[in-house]
């Protein structure tokens, strides 16, 4: 399950007047407007948590009313009825959101932060780093996202960290890629001839112009992210390798654990697998519409 | 051309070395110790001691990897510690399972994809394009494996229509030359075979194919109307050549470009996608077994799977680029 | 270059992946032997899923459940086991005796009993195997290889590891239709273990012209001719073919002495994935499947399907690491007892049917004690006794595994929220650690002294407590963490009582010292069972799941 999409490479942004013109023609778009949306109910949903359910997540507090062939549907004081440990279903879905959210952000961080380091130095420096550094990112290209995340996952153990460096490691060699070609392209460009002409120290023609100029595609690539780490971390649950935890409140966890209860309690598993769809959704949508407002190729 | 090549395969040894290098280490870093997982609740500690000397366990990390490499010049890739099986011997077995499954995962998503992504753009804005849009998104944003899941319960279980599992009905006691267990029916002429194998295969590619066929509608959309734009079919269309004539030399031509890289690209990402599916339906193919590895520290078996794994993927990129090379000169300076 | 040669060759080169994957699956994959029946042949055959593939068919060095359940169709040994029991009974030995220094059993053999190669089972034959086992050497005797040799019979006639020296095989003798075994020191449960399928009878000739012990091309016993395609028993069932990683099939023996089975052929395929077992069933693509999930079993029964429980032949418990200084304290040991519903974890976790269980050992074992100390479910108590032991409101560790489901433990996730809760009522805080069973938790409890409280148990695998108290508590472990050399005394004297009644009183006190001492909590006895398409009858289950199959009959 590699990103789905990947943001096309190389696609300087023009700083100041280009953001505010972005932003108009975002606006223009439904579907922008739609995922839009989405990622807002989402983000208010995972920080306004405590304030939407009384219950604690995960607290198993009605075991005693589970059998293993039973489990109670919506009921009194149970919006959703309950999950097959005891807890209130609602209550898990609703901090699930908290749990993704603080998954995604900081795997697609981690990505970032590292394969930002990488495509830096690389494209930055070029000579034998960029040589060394394509070779590694080419390594670890030649082995699928998943299965990547899946060794990852299977050394460091099965905690929310391991979860987050799984999805992470899998993102560097993209984001590396991304800014390699970003820095690349723009060392031709005549602003940047200009700049190490009049002797601008290389650092600060790469933080202080290439870099803020790399900014778009790489945006992108994070929103575009945050909808696979949703799913990647589903599919490293249903793999044995997410949370170990069964009682977190976190989506993919749930799902798997339905999938035992499919023909008694569909609806266990159709829930958290449409909170990830939806979800995914979202941000695929504001990530699709930010790419094609932010080329300039695609005026259309 | 033949240089070109030449230079591309030169280029692969060296990411594979590394490829087999950073397994090798990765793979010793996972926690756990693998005689333990092999021998179960009842293993005594001497015993442990005794299965990881056998197996060589017990050595240093360099000495274990140069044995690694002798052994991989020699094309013997060991075997699995868990069942005893040679590595190489299980990934063929396994092998034709996931051929079949991705050839016709791949295969769904090309023949969907491509007119669904061309009339898509053709009516751009139209309630066609908004539902291959629309549904395309959906291919990507719900888990590969909750689809699989959904898919069968609707099919299999609710309606009945289709198989859940499995490649074939055993029952059927066919024979298979080729274990491409479609192609083996039509070439024994047991054609009630093949039929058994086709309608087994319908879930699971539709599973599989849902990610690609969301890209190859998506590529095919853009690639189409970007190339609608270009000046080359304005002057067709001004040197009066009918529409259908325009469309097929000119724009399918063009548009198809960009598609087949893509195509290219997901025939590797195909593999990973595999491991979930052939698991859900029970394919015995390639990606399970390196889920029971996984889950068993089978070293040999995940070392030995993710390189055959790696050298596909390296392979098939090695066909797009020269086919791409083929079709643009340009590209071979590259 | 014109269009044309390049859409061709641009298809070649898209073609060219395809190819390349025919090309080598083609050469790789074995031929086909036997002309197919095109039409197929829907009925007399029996269709079963396996949860994954038979490491191995010759049953010596195997241990599995998987590789023993066919094993079970195609081999007999000296001892069988009762239908529907996990008692002993006549086997290929119609009856035997033993002298009085348990020293000495003679077995009469059944006469005029086939190979299924055609040649003759008798006394010779029965000491080739005995003799087989013992000279294992090299390779052979590490654990994974000969596990229930070492375990049963503890050591070979020469190894490099002076701890294999010690056998208790001393000779075996040929005396017309009878053999007789002799031992260097007794063994009680000599009988019921010769009935576990390692100890079957296989044909010495066939082992002999296939290289059974030898690694062969793979550079695995296991894995070499023998045993992958000429495994040659006695059983109901012959051998007929194996495609590796798809499916296994057997055929009837026609000559098979106790008459041939009625259905014709048995196919075996591999079905990893619980949901897609239970489905395969439902839809009619297979016959029957094995470990049914608690969550299943109502839906199938209602559903007309036939869900068959097995007598349990296990034990699920808490155990307790004593080199925890809070579980050292037995004050802090009985208020968890006490704390535990074990009714109630039964009912929420376990399935239908299962009892909860008051010792180490399960009620139809021999060695099962009378009565033992029992520590019923009393909240008050237990917070009266953590109050003693200063430690309410004390964190305790709790380890469990996870995505793992084991015939005693259908599903330890469930298991461990239900104690969890139970604990927390009565003021101890818990601190979880899940870990992946194989091999995380496994080695965290086996070989790590830093556990705590945690869930493990075991299956019997024959009608005896050695297979319990004998593994459990046998020595010095990390897992219990605690030295009673008493206790290990006594073990080690039931296991080599002189006969079964003797044992069976020896494990019985054992039994009973251990309740006392409460190293761990016996939680219960899940009872496992079979799921069976209706057409199917005749099944009957065993405890030790040993059936063997030529009691099916196919309806329709």
């Amino acid at each position: 399950m590699s990103a789905p999409v990947l943001a096309q490479e190389a696609v300087p942004a023009r700083p100041g007047g280009t953001w505010r013109v972005a932003l108009r023609r975002l606006l223009r778009r439904r579907s922008a407007i739609a995922g839009g949306v989405i990622v807002l109910l989402f983000t208010v949903v995972a920080l306004a948590a405590p304030l939407l359910t009384p219950y604690e997540p995960g607290s198993a507090e009605w075991a005693g009313k589970i059998t293993p062939s039973s489990v109670p549907g919506p009921g009194p004081g149970h919006l959703l009825g309950l999950d097959s440990f005891g807890s209130d279903l609602f209550t898990q879905l609703v901090y699930g959101a908290r749990q993704s959210l603080v998954i995604g952000i900081t795997a697609t961080g981690l990505g970032l932060l590292v394969g930002a380091l990488v495509g830096l130095l690389a494209g930055g420096l070029g000579g034998w780093v960029d040589t060394l550094a394509m070779r590694v990112t080419d390594v670890m290209l030649s082995i699928p996202a998943l299965l990547l995340a899946v060794s990852v996952a299977a050394v460091m153990g099965r905690s929310p960290v391991a979860v987050m460096i799984a999805i992470a490691a899998a993102q560097v060699p993209v984001f590396a890629r991304l800014l390699r070609g970003s820095m690349l392209a723009q060392r031709g460009l005549d602003y940047v001839v200009a700049a190490r002409s009049v002797g601008v120290p290389t650092s600060r023609i790469v933080f202080g112009q290439m870099l803020p100029n790399s900014v778009g595609p790489v945006i992108v690539q994070a929103t575009l992210v945050l909808a696979t780490a949703t799913i990647e971390v589903a599919a490293l649950s249903f793999l044995g390798l997410g949370q170990a935890d069964p009682t977190v409140a976190e989506w993919g966890r749930m799902l798997v654990k339905a999938q035992a209860r499919l023909e008694s309690a569909p609806h266990l598993a159709l829930l958290p697998g449409a909170c990830i769809a939806v979800t995914a959704l979202g941000f695929t949508l504001v990530g699709e519409a930010l790419r094609e407002v932010l080329d300039p190729k695609t005026t259309r | 051309m033949i240089a070109f090549v030449a230079r591309r395969l030169a280029l692969v040894v060296p990411v594979l070395f590394g490829l087999s290098l950073l397994l090798f280490v990765w793979l010793r870093l996972l926690p756990g110790d693998p005689a333990r997982a092999l021998l179960g609740e009842r293993a005594t500690q001497e015993g442990i001691d005794r299965v990881n000397h056998l197996y060589g366990f017990d050595r240093s990390l360099p000495e274990q990897f140069l044995l690694f490499l002798e052994r991989l010049a020699r094309g013997d890739l060991g075997s699995s510690i868990r069942t005893g099986q040679s590595v190489v011997g299980s990934f063929f077995e396994r092998f034709p399972a996931t051929v079949e499954l991705a050839v016709a995962g791949l295969g769904l998503a090309i023949v969907v994809g491509i007119p669904l992504g061309y009339f898509a753009a053709r009516r751009k804005g139209g309630p066609l394009d908004h539902l291959s849009v629309g549904a395309s998104l959906l291919g990507v944003v719900v888990p590969v494996f909750f689809l699989a899941y959904l898919l069968k319960y609707v099919f299999a279980i609710r309606l009945g229509w289709l198989p859940t599992a499995g490649r074939q009905d055993v029952r059927l006691d066919a024979t298979h030359p080729t274990g491409l267990y479609v192609l083996d029916g039509v070439l024994t002429g047991e054609w009630d075979a093949a039929w058994d194998a086709l309608l087994h295969l319908i879930l699971p590619a539709m599973a599989l194919g849902a990610i690609p066929l969301a890209i190859i509608v998506r590529i095919t959309r853009a690639s189409v109307l970007e190339v609608m734009n270009e000046d080359f079919v304005r002057t067709a269309r001004a040197k009066g050549l009918t529409r259908a004539v325009i469309r097929r030399r000119h724009v399918m031509r063009n548009a198809l470009l960009p598609v087949s890289t893509t195509i290219g690209l997901q025939a590797g990402a195909l593999l990973a996608g595999a491991v979930l599916t052939e698991t859900v339906f029970a394919l015995n193919g390639v990606g399970e077994f390196l889920f029971t590895a996984v889950n068993h520290l089978d070293y040999p078996v995940l070392q030995g799977f993710v390189l055959f794994i790696a050298v596909i993927y390296a392979v098939v990129n090695l066909l797009v680029d020269v086919s791409y090379a083929v079709i643009d000169p340009r590209a071979r300076q590259r | 270059m014109s269009p044309t040669t390049t859409r061709v060759r641009r298809l070649i080169a898209v073609a060219g992946a395809t190819g390349l994957a025919l090309a080598i699956t083609s050469c790789s994959s074995e031929r086909g032997t036997r002309q197919a029946s095109a039409g197929g042949e829907k009925t007399g055959t029996f269709v079963f899923a396996a949860a994954s593939e038979p490491v191995a068919l010759d049953p010596a060095f195997v241990a599995d459940s998987e590789s023993t359940r066919v094993a079970n169709q195609i081999f007999e040994g000296l001892v069988s086991i009762k239908p529907g029991t996990a008692e002993p009974a006549p086997g290929l030995a119609t009856s035997w005796s033993q002298t009085d220094d348990g020293l000495s059993y003679t077995f009469q053999l059944r006469k005029d009993v086939k190979f299924s190669d055609g040649t003759p089972f008798d006394a010779e034959a029965v000491c080739f195997n005995f003799e087989r086992w013992y000279n294992w050497n090299g390779p052979l005797q590490a654990e994974n290889i000969s596990n229930l040799y070492q375990l049963v019979f503890a050591g070979f006639k020469t190894s490099d590891n002076p701890a294999l020296t010690k056998g208790i095989y001393k000779g075996c003798a040929a005396q017309g239709d009878a053999v007789t075994i002799t031992l260097t020191r007794p063994y009680g449960s000599l009988i019921p273990a010769l009935a576990i399928s390692s100890f079957a009878m296989q044909s010495p000739t066939a082992l002999k012209q296939y290289k059974a012990d030898d690694p062969g091309a793979s550079g695995d016993v296991r894995r070499n001719e023998y045993s992958t395609a000429h495994p040659t028993g006695t059983g109901p069932y012959l051998f007929e073919s194996w495609e590796k990683g798809q499916r296994l099939t057997l055929r009837a023996n026609p000559t098979y002495w106790g008459g041939k089975p009625k259905i014709d052929k048995i196919v075996v395929r591999i079905i990893p994935d619980g949901t897609a077992r239970l489905q395969a069933l439902q839809s009619g693509e297979i016959d029957g499947y094995d470990l049914v999930a608690p969550a299943d079993v109502q839906g199938l029964s209602g559903a007309g399907f036939q869900v068959l429980p097995r007598e349990p032949l296990n034990i699920l418990y808490l155990g307790m690491n004593q080199a925890d200084p809070l579980l050292a304290d037995i004050r802090v040991r009985k208020a968890i007892a006490h704390a535990l519903d074990k009714q109630a974890i039964v009912s929420q976790t376990l399935p239908a049917g299962t009892k909860p269980a008051e010792q180490f050992i399960p009620p139809p074992v021999n060695g099962y004690a009378d009565s033992v100390a029992t520590y019923d479910y009393d909240p008050a108590k237990a917070k009266k006794l953590l109050e003693e032991a200063g430690a309410v409101g004390k964190t305790v560790t709790f380890n469990y595994p996870t995505g793992t489901s084991r015939p005693y433990m259908p599903s330890p996730e469930d298991t461990f929220v239900a104690i969890r809760t139970q604990l927390e009522a009565v003021g101890l805080k818990v601190n979880a650690v899940p870990e992946k069973w194989s091999p995380e938790y496994l080695e965290r409890i086996k070989a790590k002294t830093d556990h705590g409280l945690y869930l493990l148990g075991g299956t019997g695998i024959m009608n005896s407590a050695d297979t319990f108290l004998g593994i459990f508590f046998g020595r010095k472990t990390v897992e219990w963490g605690f030295e009673d050399k008493k206790l290990f005394e006594s073990v080690a004297a039931a296991r080599s009582a002189r006969n079964l009644a003797e044992q069976g009183e020896k494990y019985a006190t054992v039994s009973k010292e251990l309740m006392d001492l409460l190293p761990g909590i016996p939680v219960a006895h899940p009872v496992p069972s079979l799921a069976l398409s209706p057409r199917i009858t005749g099944y009957v289950t065993s405890p030790l799941a040993a059936e063997v199959w030529n009691t099916l009959e196919i309806k329709g």
